[in-house]
């Protein structure tokens, strides 16, 4: 009984002390503030690749912003919570994060239906919220007028290709192999099928598969008999690799166009020879020569020990991006900031960043071709 | 000639449902056990090749049989831990239990070696041939190879040896076999081995077409292949062949229309409805009567 009784009262004073912590530190902030930012995504779970990507991208904007004396002089602190791209997590983090930890904006989510969960919110408690990687269209509309994005959209990477294909390529036919299953590959199909139409040419196979398909012979010797000039493939590496390979033993000889999705190392393990001279858009490359670029690959090496990709990337611009529309808006006052967010313009990693009415990155696109087991630069495309 | 393309196509893949549907309808035939962890089992034998290939840098021959031996263990241990306690409880126990261990194998893989998608070695260098105006790949010809070997094999082992006969009296009456000496239970582990092999094989040789594995590889190709058991007539060999290769060349030939392409595995499981409403017993499968 006696312990129990030390036991509760240790707890009661840990609990009234670390409330007198917080109390103390809302009475220092009067001289220098710290900025607290959210930041939502999938740490563990069967994604969790792409939410440890951005956060690495984000600590190390972090790290920098501090180094350089913080914002208006107030130091920036991070708070990191996993939703395991889990629609109904995202919401607990989203609340965690606004009610007890009182961020004041959020850089998340990570992915598109855990960032529309969570969206909504934003609006509704004035917390401007920034996705750098959420690509769903609906996301910016479901959220309102807190919710940012710092990507642009699958349909943007759609009709880029299109036009790159129609006008750079000068191609007149081309096939689309896309997985039904999926919103991301449906969206780029629909979009390229629309503009590379309009741009003149010819779609003339427009087939699909489902989310786990792993024989794609059938589509590809019908898309063989319609001898396209090219194919475009919008999916993840993993699928891709499987596809082209298949492809390649078939004798399909159309030029392969591809997505961000593409972006990974074990793309040409899979596909081995068979994705050469292929192109695809992303969000920025490696080894460009650009300052903003070759300093964040340096920085990030130098943290990390590896590449960013092109997530990093985008978590960093996104970091980046809020904390200048915060210091733009020299408060840390929602409503002012998203004012400020609406109206920023940031020279980023993956391309000058500006929103749109709609909060979606204006951005250009950058084509990459796969040579060997590397990507080369092919062109930067820009915005209509 | 796109005609004959597809159904050289469909034929590869349906090779590999009927290498598959095979262990699923001797277990059946034998102790009336759907065995929903058999598609693991070709799971397992993607992976066991995957190490083997990778960290002992072995060639075809010796991953594909050390990927079956492998299998055969997990498919032998699995039934005496799994399913041998539960022999005479309800069939529905049993069929519960083998989807419980279905969790447990993907899962449990899943913890081992990550949810990421590995990709397979090319074991085999890729080439391809053409005949008349028709694109074959060693990697097609080599499956359809060890498929008919395999199936040769089977074949032999079940009706010219005396474990064979051992497995159709256990099949054709347990409680009768048993009396007549047959030891069932040796009898029935060696009928999971079997298809457990199978299984096995047919994971190498799917690894090795289609490159990538993953801990969940199993689901969708152990459901068709449970379909192709089905519309063979489950407890029948020569039905899960034919079942096989026809459910893989009406999955291609659906996927080569834009119109049924998206449909192709609905198409694929409306077949199971539709036999199991015109013919339950399937197409070789024998009318059996519940006995009282």
């Amino acid at each position: 009984m006696k312990r129990k009784l030390f036991v509760g009262a240790l707890a009661f004073s840990l609990v009234a002390s670390s409330l007198v912590g917080c109390g103390k530190k809302e009475e220092e902030g009067a001289e220098s503030k710290e900025i607290k930012i959210g930041m939502f995504g999938p740490l563990s779970g069967p994604v969790s690749t792409y939410g440890q990507s951005v956060k690495e991208g984000i600590e190390l904007a972090e790290k920098e912003v501090n180094a350089a004396g913080g914002i208006d002089g107030n130091k920036v602190k991070l708070v990191f919570e996993d939703d395991q791209a889990n629609p109904n997590q995202a919401i607990n983090a989203f609340n965690k994060l606004v009610d007890k930890e009182k961020v004041v904006a959020i850089i998340g989510g990570v992915t598109s239906g855990a960032t529309s969960a969570a969206a909504p919110k934003a609006t509704q408690k004035n917390i401007p919220m920034l996705t750098p990687t959420a690509t769903e269209p609906s996301v910016t509309e479901v959220g309102g007028d807190f919710m940012f994005r710092a990507c642009y959209l699958d349909s943007f990477q759609g009709k880029t290709m299109a036009r790159y294909a129609a006008n750079e390529l000068g191609k007149k036919t081309a096939a689309v192999l896309y997985n039904v299953g999926d919103d991301y590959s449906k969206g780029i199909a629909q979009s390229f099928k629309e503009k590379f139409e309009s741009e003149g040419g010819k779609v003339v196979e427009y087939m699909s598969y489902n989310k786990d398909d792993k024989d794609f012979n059938a589509q590809l010797t019908k898309i063989k008999g319609a001898n396209p000039d090219v194919l475009l493939l919008p999916d993840y590496y993993n699928v891709v690799g499987v596809i082209a390979k298949q492809a390649k033993t078939l004798g399909l000889n159309a030029q392969l166009l591809g997505v961000d999705g593409w972006d990974s190392s074990e793309l040409t393990k899979i596909a081995g020879d068979a994705l050469e001279g292929a192109v695809f858009v992303n969000h920025y490359y490696q080894g460009d020569e650009a300052k903003e670029v070759s300093d964040f690959v340096a920085a990030y090496e130098k943290a990390y020990g590896k590449k960013p990709d092109a997530l990093a990337a985008l978590g960093y611009d996104a970091a980046k991006t809020m904390f200048k529309a915060i210091d733009d808006a020299d408060t840390t006052d929602g409503k002012k900031v998203r004012e400020a967010l609406a109206k920023v313009e940031y020279p980023g990693v993956t391309g000058k960043l500006s929103f749109d009415e709609n909060r979606n990155a204006v951005k250009s696109a950058t084509i990459l071709k796969v040579v060997g087991d590397k990507y080369e630069l092919d062109t930067k495309v820009d915005p209509e | 000639m796109e005609l004959v393309q597809q159904l050289i196509n469909g034929l590869s893949l349906g090779s590999i449902y009927a290498l598959i549907a095979l262990g699923y309808t001797m277990v059946y035939g034998i102790i009336k056990l759907i065995n929903f962890a058999h598609g693991d089992i070709y799971m397992i034998g993607a992976f066991t090749g995957f190490y083997f290939a990778t960290t002992a840098d072995m060639s075809f021959i010796p991953t594909l049989i050390l990927a079956m031996i492998v299998s055969v263990i997990f498919g032998v241990v699995i039934e005496k831990i799994a399913y041998k306690p539960l022999r005479n409880s309800p069939r529905i126990t049993l069929l519960i239990t083998a989807i419980g261990v279905s969790l447990l194998l993907e899962n449990g893989m899943r913890y081992l070696v990550g949810p990421d998608p590995k990709s397979f070695p090319s074991l085999i260098d890729e080439s391809s041939h053409t005949f008349f105006g028709l694109q074959i790949s060693n990697i097609q010809l080599l499956t359809l190879g060890v498929s008919i070997f395999l199936m040769i094999a089977l074949e032999f082992i079940v009706f010219k040896t005396k474990t064979g006969k051992a497995m159709r009296a256990a099949s054709h009456d347990t409680e009768a076999a048993s009396l007549m000496g047959i030891n069932v239970d040796n009898t029935i582990s060696f009928t999971f081995a079997l298809g457990s092999a199978l299984a096995g094989a047919a994971g190498v040789l799917v690894a090795l077409a289609w490159t990538t594995i993953d801990p969940y590889m199993g689901i969708m190709p152990g459901l068709k292949a449970f379909v192709a058991a089905v519309l063979g007539g489950i407890g029948s060999i020569p039905g899960a062949l034919i079942g096989g290769i026809l459910i893989g060349i009406t999955e291609t030939f659906s996927k080569s229309f834009e119109m049924t392409s998206r449909l192709s595995d609905a198409i694929t499981f409306s077949i199971l409805i539709i036999i199991l409403l015109v013919k339950p017993a399937g197409l070789l499968g024998k009318v059996t009567r519940e006995k009282v």
